[in-house]
């Protein structure tokens, strides 16, 4: 299942902590006012009128809808279930969310509500959102998920290592969470907030692309900054690159503080531009979010009659 | 749901220019028909006339001058913080007028109106600003205790940024107690009769701007009007040449910014990713008709293919097509005249052996278009290493070691800008240091900014413009 078993080249790589460190310094530097300058150069297409509905529609099916409180309660979690089955129940052309993304012990009450769907359940684990506990801890957590039903599994790395220059202890945590999860996908949290720098960003990028990772996302969402542009295309660059390289074509997620339909669309140019118009698939972009679906849904209304909606014509859950 | 993200086509109204049936010059304070012939300036993109320009003739000039004389006086005699105030509205009303002015000059010059709102626009409104400030400091810019305008300055501007190019020219000149004569390229001369516009409605006295729509004719009825007290072009090296020619012993004080064929070097410790979008900023720009642009990629051989594989790709998704649209990236060429040049350049690089490329696209039937091309094999002794192709046209070549770049840098008649891309600030340092450029570049491409003086080196012309440098050109320092 790694991309890494019958590919001795990328094998080599991870042989000790100190080949992999050459190999992620090696990767050609960022240069952070490029980066954001191209960013902001995307940000200025304009997309309206057919692209924008195809955008909106496109947006929905990636959404993650997500609730991540301490006060969550089964209740919630049926309520936003509901939501993704049914994003407006008064207009049924809109399409089912991705997934819905929950805590460890919400899974089995997700599961059951999605039962003969197409909404996946994804459930944080390895002890999120700081990472902060032994291995078995957090091993122990994932296979709680994935014996629930969890069909997506979204880890946090420890940043801590990380920022040591731990880089191959990262790495093997992230080879244990992959065989914890069993069939269920994994996404590697990568905490960009935590890393500071686009040049982690890109190194994290790899790292969990070489460990095996489905998908490789932004934040846990509890960090800020979270997802931010600059952020999303270095991540998008990794992906694209690591394509090119290995030949396979895996996944990025933005979580966190993205709440406007205007500022999705804007990744979706980004991700068509950068990464390439195979990446404009739930299967291989997500968005991470609680609020930005009815933001989606208010617009997509707007396109649709010319008028805006109140508030109060989208559910709150 | 389609299968494809297709932008669909989000056209900026046309309507916003305002654009008038015909358009007059500007002389001490007025607009009137000039005495010369009225032309149809046409939109470069479909080739339909846009207005028709009541051009200048010869009495124009004089009267023009004249008007610039007997306003200089009073003019510097003015406090700085009064031409200051002057400078301050202008930059004001061309903000306030901004969108209407990015959708004229996409439409007179061919360019994206992204890049005449995002660049163009704001960048002259910037000038004005930034000299705004300068008007009551002269005498602390280090140019002596009492600095003197040198009195009526002739302008010529050349036609690919035909605003922003009046700005450089007019801003400074004000700022300092000049007056000015200042003539627009003839196929682009919108912009500067609208921005004579703000500058009536701003109250500038009367003759201390002139605006003058014509051809070259009129251009050497300027440069050689003994009126005239120093003349600022902007333009190609072959007619800074005969100026400056003209202008030989006169006592006539002359800056010239002419042509180049800048070096964008990039080492193989460089940010590819963003090496890349400055090697497409740098060319691709205004459909390369920038006289800074990157039209030289040195590549160190050991990235060669790793960069010219990305930077095919990016290319790929450029949008070429209709300017007015916000989602172009390469517009239209800007005359008949310009399209046939590059197309003459290109076919050489061809004969002579060079690997021509180009993205898939479809370029409109009507106006004047040339595809976005690069151009790999080329050798230092091709036309296209050597010569100025002012269009959407690369040319690669490598080097292996820092030594070798900087002698092919350098190996040119030219040297007004370089970039560098590299992940190693010494080395940067170095480099910019050997570059016999006036502008280098480190980490970027093309990036402009008023403060930032810029000029060249070698047959790129002298005098700088921008920066507190900028003032030096118009004001009696020798």
């Amino acid at each position: 299942m790694t991309a890494t078993a019958d590919r001795p080249a990328l094998g080599d790589l991870t042989r000790d902590n100190a080949s992999l460190r050459r190999f992620l310094h090696g990767l050609p530097g960022v240069d952070q006012v490029g980066a954001e300058g191209r960013a902001a150069s995307l940000a200025t297409r304009s997309i309206k009128t057919t692209a924008k509905a195809w955008a909106i529609d496109m947006a929905i099916r990636m959404v993650d809808l997500t609730t991540l409180e301490g006060a969550d309660t089964p209740g919630k979690v049926r309520s936003l279930c509901a939501k993704a089955l049914r994003p407006d129940p008064s207009d049924l052309s809109v399409p089912p969310v991705a997934a819905v993304c929950v805590y460890p012990d919400l899974v089995a009450t997700a599961v059951e509500a999605l039962r003969g769907s197409s909404v996946q359940v994804a459930s944080v684990a390895t002890a999120f959102p700081s990472g902060r506990a032994s291995l078995e801890t957090k091993l122990h957590d994932v296979r709680d998920a994935v014996a629930a039903g969890a069909g997506e599994i979204d880890m946090v790395i420890d940043r801590g290592a990380f920022l040591a220059g731990r880089y191959l202890q990262v790495y093997d945590e992230i080879v244990a969470t992959k065989a914890a999860c069993d069939d269920a996908h994994l996404k590697v949290i990568l905490e960009t907030g935590e890393l500071a720098t686009l040049d982690n960003a890109r190194r994290a990028s790899w790292l969990a692309l070489l460990a095996g990772g489905d998908f490789i996302k932004t934040s846990t969402g509890k960090v800020t900054p979270a997802a931010t542009p600059p952020v999303a295309l270095v991540m998008l660059q990794a992906a694209r690159d690591f394509a090119d390289l290995s030949g396979e074509l895996r996944g990025v997620k933005l979580a966190g503080g993205i709440r406007a339909e205007k500022e999705a669309v804007r990744y979706l140019v980004m991700v068509n531009e950068v990464a390439g118009e195979q990446w404009l698939d739930p299967a291989l972009f997500r968005f991470g979010a609680s609020s930005l679906l009815n933001d989606l849904l208010l617009q997509r209304h707007k396109l649709a009659t010319g008028s805006y909606d109140g508030p109060d014509y989208v559910t709150v859950d | 749901m389609s299968a494809r993200f297709d932008y669909a086509p989000a056209p900026e109204s046309r309507e916003t220019a305002r654009v008038k049936p015909s358009y007059q010059i500007f002389v001490g304070g007025k607009f009137r028909d000039g005495s010369g012939e009225a032309v149809k300036t046409i939109n470069p993109a479909d080739e339909a006339p846009i207005a028709e320009v009541a051009e200048a003739g010869p009495a124009d000039v004089d009267d023009a001058i004249a008007a610039a004389r007997k306003a200089a006086p009073r003019w510097a005699a003015l406090p700085g913080r009064t031409r200051g105030k002057y400078l301050f509205r202008i930059a004001r009303a061309i903000q306030e007028r901004g969108r209407e002015l990015a959708v004229l000059e996409s439409l007179d010059n061919g360019k994206p109106i992204r890049e005449a709102r995002d660049v163009d626009v704001p960048i002259s409104a910037a000038h004005f600003f930034y000299y705004a400030g300068w008007a009551d400091k002269v005498q602390h810019a280090g140019f002596g205790p009492n600095p003197k305008p040198i009195g009526v300055a002739g302008q010529i501007i050349p036609w690919n940024f035909p605003l922003l190019m009046a700005a450089w020219k007019i801003a400074p000149a004000l700022a300092c107690g000049n007056t000015v004569v200042l003539k627009p390229a003839e196929t682009t001369p919108l912009t500067a009769l609208v921005l004579a516009e703000i500058i009536a409605e701003a109250d500038v006295p009367p003759g201390v701007v002139n605006i003058l729509a014509g051809g070259p004719d009129i251009g050497r009825a300027i440069v050689e009007h003994d009126g005239i007290d120093k003349i600022a072009f902007t333009g190609s090296t072959e007619v800074g040449k005969i100026i400056q020619r003209t202008l030989a012993g006169t006592g006539t004080r002359l800056s010239l910014e002419l042509g180049g064929k800048a070096a964008n070097i990039v080492f193989d410790d460089a940010p590819l990713d963003q090496a890349v979008e400055g090697i497409v900023n740098g060319i691709f720009f205004n459909q390369g008709q920038v006289c800074c642009a990157g039209s030289r990629l040195l590549v160190q051989e050991s990235i060669e293919d790793e960069l010219i594989e990305a930077l095919k790709r990016r290319l790929a998704t450029l949008r070429v097509g209709d300017p007015l649209d916000k989602n172009t990236d390469v517009g239209a060429i800007n005359s008949a005249a310009q399209l046939a040049r590059i197309r003459e350049l290109t076919d050489s690089g061809e004969a002579e052996g060079a690997t021509r490329w180009s993205p898939p696209c479809d370029l409109p039937d009507r106006g004047y278009w040339f595809a976005p091309t690069v151009f790999t094999g080329v050798s230092q002794a091709h036309r296209i290493a050597r010569e100025e192709i002012f269009g959407p046209v690369l040319s690669v070549l490598t080097f292996r070691t820092p030594d070798e770049a900087i002698e092919k840098a350098n190996n040119t008649p030219y040297g007004l800008s370089a970039g560098v891309w590299t992940d190693k600030g010494s080395r940067i340092l170095s480099m910019a240091n050997r570059l016999r450029a006036g502008v280098v570049w480190a980490n970027t491409f093309n990036r402009f900014d008023p403060t930032a003086p810029f000029g060249g080196y070698k047959e790129s012309g002298f005098g700088r413009e921008g920066g507190r440098h900028g003032l030096e050109a118009y004001l009696d320092v020798h």
